[in-house]
């Protein structure tokens, strides 16, 4: 080996070191992911009963666009960049990032990102209120002064973002070990370079929006205004041309991680390797024809919403492919239950039911009725949280041994699923049910028929957050003194090349490519 | 390594793809919206000036076009109709009048947006003379009536015979950069 990590907070710093900065990724992830949680907190407990208790309605309003933020573009974005980081390059027998200098760069503005975002809080005027999907003019014309940090926050997040994904795509085009052919390659891998793709091509799309906002803020332009000649519609169009495609750049990873996990415990291979590939092409393909399913009520005409309905619907199909090859993958398997096998097949359940009422929400008739309610909110947890979220945690589990070359405590790692299996479902279960009375979304206050379900709610909310102080217990817990493992296959079920290597896995790994058969 | 020129030519590639959709949200997005709007006439966005041309007056249906205006926001201006509704034959130009007054103590600059329902009436809907072609401007306490001349194309579908032109006035005075008595010669 040729040398080992630098010495000191330099190490961190100017590292170039693709398992180094993964790590930095993951961490930073989580503290974003414990931030935005705590804005959770905050709404949940004004929520928790009827009437104006805790906080100034304006101050709710910056809590719940914060919270969508920070969890959006803070917590499972980089959550995901950062598994790509450890995991791509000894997925595929790389020895590092195709573009380690950039791949530094693209972690170390992140922060300056997110201490820019988190500082208008404390401004005069306070920080973004508007919502996480900022719609104009609520977020140009009525704006709080500090919406220029929001918008420089926003395009630094959205460089960042572009530059990691040039960079995991290069990776996988030009370091794949010999032998690795593309149908080769983990799905993780393939679901990661289909959403960098995904990425170059709509992050931009959503600076644009920013810096269009930006020119109507401070230049008079009038690409929103509608006294200019502008239309605040336009801004929709624009937000949800990024913001579809988005929420499959947040789902399409976490797929790739329940598909590695799956076989791994039901000792079969995948189930429908192929299939699940082009499934996951076809998802990003349509992801860029459904946006204006979030404005069923702007006023469409009907050949309009009766497109983008069935389009919309169409998607049920490739991800059904891929929910019934996950199932058949633990068909008649020889099933054990750890921890990442727990949350996966929580992942499949939770997942599956968010995407039907996402498939209640596509039917445009039925939106107008269930448009901007609690029923929105819940979906939309029950896919991110229940999906990526959980996705992500049973990451943490199944590779965390790999990674430290310690062992989690099984029974801890199990308590903590249980509590937030049921926390998750306490908290966002009776949503749907408010959603259906008629409760809206982002407001401070309700009236009294929606009190008993928000306190349960809330009360879910809590145990919930609970579980993530216990995550990070257990992470903690296990780096520092967690049972030393040195096998190179932490579960016997794995398959694949990051199973190859020494457990922890060393500083520098695959100097010279392995021969894939 | 021998993968080192491929990469750095899929960098250029990449970072292209990625410029190119950020022109394409900027440049083609809001001009392609404006375009589809104009085509399909969504939105009830009425066009510009328009060149009577057809003189054939429909005198056997009748159309009832009616009047809306409202302020913006914080446009503190007086602004309504001087006639809420009047029965027009297709092909028929139409004088109509709207007030003005800007009650506060400094001079301001207004703009009228219009736009018609139902959405698809907005392409039958022409107006020759319009206040709303120009901005507003109004010194303080002045008052004006703001003409509109307008056409309903005889080709109105047959299932529409009553339409409704709404005005909103928005306070574009610190936008312009001419003053009142300027704007006003």
């Amino acid at each position: 080996m040729a040398h080992g990590p630098a010495k000191g907070i330099g190490r961190w710093l100017f590292t170039t070191n693709h398992k180094d900065i993964g790590t930095l990724y993951l961490w930073f992830s989580f503290a974003m992911f414990l931030l935005g949680g705590f804005f959770a907190m905050v709404i949940r407990a004004e929520l928790f009963q009827p009437g104006m208790q805790l906080i100034k309605p304006e101050f709710f309003n910056q809590m719940t666009t914060m919270h969508g933020l920070v969890m959006v573009f803070g917590a499972i974005m980089p959550a995901f960049v950062g598994l790509a980081n450890w995991m791509i390059p000894l997925m595929i027998g790389a020895p590092d990032m195709a573009l380690p200098r950039m791949n530094n760069l693209s972690f170390w503005i992140l922060p300056f990102a997110f201490a820019i975002l988190t500082s208008t809080l404390f401004m005069e005027g306070g920080g973004p209120n508007f919502g996480w999907t900022f719609y104009a003019p609520l977020s140009t014309t009525y704006a709080p002064e500090s919406v220029n940090y929001f918008i420089f926050a926003i395009h630094i997040m959205g460089a960042s973002s572009i530059m990691g994904s040039i960079n995991i795509i290069a990776t996988v085009m030009n370091m794949r070990a010999p032998g690795m052919t593309y149908m080769k390659m983990p799905l993780f891998v393939w679901t990661w370079v289909i959403t960098a793709f995904l990425l170059v091509a709509v992050m931009p799309v959503l600076a644009g929006a920013v810096t269009m906002m930006l020119m109507d803020i401070n230049f008079g332009t009038s690409f929103f205004n509608a006294a200019g000649g502008g239309d605040p519609v336009l801004f929709q169009h624009v937000f949800w041309f990024f913001g579809h495609p988005e929420v499959y750049i947040i789902i399409l990873p976490a797929f790739g991680v329940v598909s590695q996990i799956i076989p791994t415990f039901s000792r079969k291979p995948l189930f429908g390797y192929s299939s699940m590939v082009y499934a996951t092409a076809a998802i990003a393909f349509l992801s860029f024809i459904v946006w204006a399913h979030h404005m069923f009520t702007v006023g469409m005409p009907i050949a309009g919403e009766l497109y983008f309905m069935y389009a919309t619907m169409l998607i049920a199909v490739p991800t059904g492919v891929k929910v019934f090859n996950w199932i058949t993958t633990m068909y008649k398997g020889s099933l054990t239950f750890e921890t990442p096998m727990l949350f996966s097949i929580a992942f499949v359940i939770l997942f599956t039911f968010g995407g039907f009422t996402g498939l209640m929400l596509s039917v445009a008739a039925a939106d107008t009725q269930y448009h901007d309610t609690y029923f929105v909110v819940a979906h939309f947890h029950y896919v991110m949280v229940a999906g990526a979220v959980f996705s992500g945690t049973a990451a943490i589990y199944y590779w965390l041994p790999k990674w430290c070359g310690r062992m989690y405590n099984e029974t801890m790692g199990q308590v903590q699923f249980w509590v937030a299996f049921i926390g998750f479902n306490i908290a966002f279960m009776p949503q749907h049910f408010l959603g259906l009375a008629g409760m809206p979304r982002r407001y401070a206050d309700y009236g009294l028929q929606f009190a008993d379900w928000n306190m349960v709610s809330s009360i879910g909310a809590f145990i919930y957050g609970g579980a993530q102080l216990m995550l990070l217990y257990n992470v903690i817990v296990t780096i520092r003194s967690g049972a030393p493992t040195s096998e190179a296959k932490t579960w016997e079920g794995a398959e694949g090349l990051e199973w190859t290597v020494a457990t922890p896995a060393p500083y520098h790994t695959f100097s010279t490519a392995p021969e894939v058969k | 390594m021998s993968t080192r020129a491929p990469t750095g030519k899929l960098l250029v590639k990449l970072v292209l793809t990625a410029v190119a959709m950020f022109a394409f949200a900027i440049f083609v997005m809001p001009p392609l919206y404006n375009l589809l709007c104009e085509i399909t006439g969504i939105g009830g966005k009425t066009k510009g000036s328009y060149e009577a041309v057809d003189v054939r007056v429909d005198t056997s249906r009748e159309v009832v076009v009616q009047f809306i205006a409202a302020n913006n926001a914080e446009m503190p201006w007086d602004f309504y109709p001087m006639q809420t509704r009047v029965t027009v034959h297709p092909g028929e130009p139409t004088n109509v009048e709207f007030f003005a007054r800007n009650k506060t103590q400094s001079d301001m600059v207004g703009q009228a947006i219009p736009g018609v329902v139902p959405f698809n009436a907005a392409d039958y809907f022409h107006k020759t003379e319009c206040f709303c072609f120009n901005s507003q401007p109004l010194a303080a306490g002045e008052e004006a009536q703001l003409a509109l001349t307008f056409i309903v194309d005889p080709d109105l579908p047959e299932s529409i015979n009553s339409l409704t032109l709404s005005y909103t006035l928005f306070d574009i005075t610190s936008s312009v950069s001419n003053s009142v008595a300027q704007l006003q010669k």
